[in-house]
């Protein structure tokens, strides 16, 4: 009821699309942006439309793209899951898009999936998420499972030696389908059912003292207990602060999290915080090159010298240059001969490696683990020796460990079942 | 701690010649944490005081480095200086890059560190070390019951002393062989503590081949997890008192505007954001006392979303009186734009407020039993602002205005009492209300943009359960339905207590459709 009322006037009260027509139209390639402005989301989304900007002013300055200027399209689908299908299928068919960067949410990339497919677009998804899917339409420059939580998982195993495990998520499709992952991974791995403890809360939930007291109880017991934290984006304050207040600091129970980064640390108090993980596969204190100066010209070009950045910023500096180099190399911005090109093409990262897009659509990354500091950065303690490459379907799960996915020829399906040498189709997505 | 410090850091400026080896230097200013485990290896291999102090240091994240490797040494925390050891000349308001260390790191140098503390000359130190004792998981880790048998006999002080018998018994009770007579003393005086590592110890004993141990053992088990789950219970019971008063707090101001003057107001809940958004701002003004600041930021939020609540009443709500419906369309308008207001005014991003630190850890009341301040503080702040509005109601000429205009409009106009008036001071004294229950939601919960969309609906429910207009249905409709989600919720988990405690409500209404408290006397028959 709360949610429906709250969509309907959303819609209705945010419903403005933002044009930024610099160029005259014919001479232009036009790039849709298709991030939150508003609503819940917007505290996440709206830095990465501010950074799709700066990249598309800058090659512009190179001389822009096969010799025409890029034009931005900006569109708000204002936190509101169905709005993104309606915004892309205005992108696509109205402003006729080359390309799209945009989505945050697991939900909002399913509800423009059937979009992109059907009038045969091009997004560029920049948040690490749950796997399990593939689309010939969607680069995915976020990170797979296998290139975040479980090397996490690997991390806790073995070099913190934890041998009892809270999966704590906030109730949504990220949370249970990557505790599904981990779940059965730990399995694997020879944890018992009853060192394994799953919670599920609603979004926002803000009373954990209770939970955060089973939590205590639960690692209790003598065996090394770590919290695998899924929580998204209000719930984690609370949750931090809580574990402070009752006792537990991060070298008693080490909270793990896989959505925690610096743009949202950026708004709390770290103190209660420090010493507790979290798994990117880009951290802003990394220190390269090309990092020091992506940071600078983004504080240059947001006019704040305070502003952070965070693993899906790098996502989408390394999308955009992808594309970029696809297109020069294809000549042309047509999607399927875009498409064509750009499994291969690499990209320097922003920590110093190399991201290269593989046959099913996702891209290398390496691993970092990071504890958070009191100055809301993170330090690496941990990382891969080299990029690890995005599985789209885990190798963990029934149903999923004999597919895979590859969109070159001769297979060219997301969905390929290596066993029955068949392609599932949409079907299964 | 921060006298040990000071007390070793004089010691060393008496000796300037310390030297930080070659290697020494470049584990500690390579930028990744996993250099730093060299670092503690060369450290650890001679624990002199100098070592110790940079291991103290390296733990507590104060060593510094600067572009040409240079190794500096914060003071503390808050300082801004820094000791050059190897000039050992003080250096302050340097732009320096720290030294990273993981956790992993630090339980290492903690460890280190123990081992040296537990022969300290210093009472406190020793204390805390043997305390940390009692705290080791694994108790492989515990020290060797040589080393305690020699700690034991030089103790002189009494509480140290009792302690070092508690670990003495966790390293007895591993060893069977050690006899009857001795395991059961070992198992008295682990039940005596009872935390735990000590409930760990005697479930292990419980396994004993004697019969006698083992029964010993299972009766102190029983024991045990009987007063455990009795402090579980009241543990309960607490957080479920807190979560109440934070229920009440968020719906007591709407308890007055809802109830007393029948306006369906969606936007309380954007009142309660704007009264924690307040406490950030003076906490902004007032960086360096956070304490004061949240002090005076209670009149200050009751001020500014009195304030807002006013300017609604007074362009919105008094042109849509008898009218409830457009009402709360309308209001529900308002809550969207004070959001996005907030929203473009101080970005989405939550804001930090600090908690003072009088707020923060817990009380300890029995081994399991701990009660954490900030809730302790929410609990009693909450019963303060009920006794004031049921003063204000019962006591004051507003309240005895209040009280007629909701009973009988017409009549308590024709009585003389400006019927218009009295609307709005009720409204701003709702609104007022709401702005100091955000001051208080600020210490729990994210100040941002979206605060009070997850109170609003809670709000609302316990004002419809309490009886509307009701305070004191407000007051036991809020602490009733804390406790009862906080027993559920271990039981079914957080989402299904918010559901089921939602259906029980429906079907509460279907009893009682005036809630708890009905209203009663004429003004109830409308």
């Amino acid at each position: 009821m709360k949610t429906k009322l709250s969509r309907i006037a959303l819609a209705a009260f945010v419903s403005f699309n933002v044009f930024n027509s610099a160029f005259a139209a014919e001479d232009t390639i036009k790039v849709g942006i298709m991030h939150s402005l508003s609503g819940t989301m917007a505290i996440s989304e709206a830095s990465l439309k501010d950074e799709m900007l700066m990249l598309i002013e800058e090659q512009n300055k190179k001389g822009g793209l096969l010799g025409k200027k890029i034009e931005a399209v900006v569109v708000d689908p204002a936190s509101d899951w169905p709005l993104f299908a309606e915004k892309s299928r205005e992108l696509l068919t109205k402003d006729k898009v080359s390309a799209v960067f945009g989505c945050w949410t697991s939900v909002s990339r399913k509800a423009v999936l059937p979009v992109f497919e059907e009038l045969n677009g091009l997004l560029f998804y920049p948040v690490q998420y749950e796997g399990e899917e593939s689309s010939r339409n969607i680069i995915y420059t976020g990170a797979a499972p296998n290139q975040q939580s479980i090397p996490a998982i690997d991390y806790l195993m073995n070099d913190i030696g934890v041998k009892r495990w809270v999966l704590a998520g906030t109730d949504y499709v990220f949370p249970r389908t990557a505790n599904k992952i981990i779940e059965a991974y730990l399995k694997q791995h020879g944890v018992a059912s009853e060192d394994i403890m799953i919670n599920y809360t609603p979004f926002g939930h803000s009373d954990w003292q209770s939970i955060v007291s089973e939590i205590k109880s639960f690692g209790s017991s003598g065996k090394k207990t770590a919290v695998v934290s899924t929580l998204n984006g209000d719930a984690n304050v609370p949750f931090y602060k809580e574990l402070a207040n009752q006792g537990i600091s991060a070298s008693d129970i080490p909270v793990m999290a896989f959505s925690v980064g610096e743009e949202e640390l950026s708004g709390i108090d770290t103190a209660p915080l420090e010493g507790h993980l979290a798994a990117w596969n880009y951290f802003q204190s990394v220190e390269s090159s090309e990092n020091a100066d992506f940071i600078e010209k983004f504080r240059k070009f947001t006019k704040n010298p305070n502003r952070v950045t965070n693993d899906p910023m790098e996502a989408h500096y390394i999308g955009f240059n992808l594309w970029v180099k696809a297109v020069e190399k294809a000549g042309t911005t047509d999607v399927d001969k875009v498409l064509d090109t750009i499994v291969g093409i690499k990209t320097n990262n922003l920590t110093g490696g190399t991201a290269e897009v593989l046959p099913n659509h996702h891209i290398t990354k390496p691993v970092l683990i990071g504890e958070i500091q009191s100055d809301g950065q993170f330090q690496v303690v941990w990382e891969t020796d080299k990029e690890v490459k995005g599985d789209a379907w885990s190798d963990y799960l029934e149903g999923s460990k004999d597919l895979i996915s590859d969109w070159t020829a001769p297979i060219k399906c997301g969905n390929y079942n290596v066993k029955t040498k068949k392609c599932l189709g949409s079907q299964s997505n | 701690m921060l006298l040990t410090v000071l007390f070793i850091s004089t010691v060393y400026a008496a000796e300037p010649d310390y030297e930080i080896s070659k290697s020494l230097k470049d584990s500690l200013t390579d930028s990744k944490a996993k250099s730093r485990d060299n670092a503690i290896a060369i450290l650890s291999e001679d624990l002199s005081e100098q070592n110790i102090l940079v291991l103290n240091k390296l733990k507590n994240g104060l060593v510094y480095y600067d572009s040409q490797k240079e190794i500096f040494l914060k003071e503390s925390v808050e300082s801004n200086c820094y000791i050059q050891p190897s000039t050992s000349q003080k250096v302050c308001n340097l732009k320096l890059r720290r030294s990273g260390i993981s956790t992993l790191q630090k339980k290492k140098i903690e460890s280190i560190l123990l081992k040296s503390a537990l022969f300290s000359s210093n009472d406190s130190d020793r204390a805390k070390a043997v305390k940390k004792l009692l705290e080791i998981e694994s108790q492989n880790d515990l020290p060797s019951e040589e080393t305690i048998d020699k700690l034991i006999r030089q103790e002189s002080q009494k509480e140290i002393y009792k302690d070092l018998k508690i670990v003495e018994a966790l390293i007895q009770s591993r060893s069977p062989e050690l006899g009857v007579q001795k395991l059961i003393s070992c198992i008295d005086i682990l039940e005596e503590k009872g935390n735990a590592a000590c409930i760990q110890a005697i479930d292990r004993l419980k396994l004993s081949t004697n019969s006698e141990v083992s029964q010993r053992a299972t009766k102190a088990a029983s024991s045990l997890s009987f007063s455990k789950s009795i402090s579980d219970f009241f543990e309960k019971i607490f957080f479920g008192l807190s979560l109440g008063s934070v229920l009440v707090l968020a719906a007591v101001g709407l308890s007055i505007t809802f109830g007393v003057m029948g306006v369906i107001n969606m936007a309380h809940g954007e009142l309660i954001m704007l009264g924690a958004y307040t406490v950030w701002i003076i906490q902004q003004i007032m960086p360096q006392s956070m304490g004061l600041a949240l002090f005076i930021s209670i009149p200050c939020a009751f001020i500014v979303s009195a304030f807002f609540g006013i300017l609604i009443e007074h362009f919105v709500i008094r042109h849509l009186s008898g009218r409830p419906l457009e009402t709360l369309l309308a209001t529900f308008g308002i809550s969207l734009i004070l959001q996005q207001l907030v929203r473009t005014l101080f970005s989405p991003l939550n804001r930090a407020v600090a908690t003072p630190e009088f707020l923060q850890g817990s009380v300890q009341i029995t081994s399991n039993l701990s009660i954490t301040c900030n809730r302790l503080s929410i609990i009693f702040f909450s019963l303060v602002v009920f006794a004031v509005i049921v003063l204000v109601m019962k006591k004051t000429r507003l309240g005895l205005e209040v009280r007629a205009v909701s009973q009988n409009r017409a009549i308590a106009k024709a009585m003389g009492i400006k019927a218009e008036k009295v609307d709005v001071l009720t409204f701003g004294l709702g609104s007022g209300i709401a702005g100091v229950a955000g001051v208080a939601l600020s210490q729990i919960t994210n100040v941002g943009p979206n605060l009070g969309q997850s109170y609003i609906i809670d709000s609302f429910m316990v004002v419809v359960f309490g009886g509307a207009g009701n305070l004191w249905g407000t007051l036991t409709g809020g602490l009733i339905m804390g406790i009862a989600n906080k027993l559920l919720e271990p039981v079914s988990g957080a989402m299904l207590s918010k559901i089921i405690i939602l259906i029980a409500l429906i079907l509460f209404i279907q009893k009682r459709p005036r809630g708890l408290f009905p209203q009663r006397g004429r003004a109830a028959e409308d």
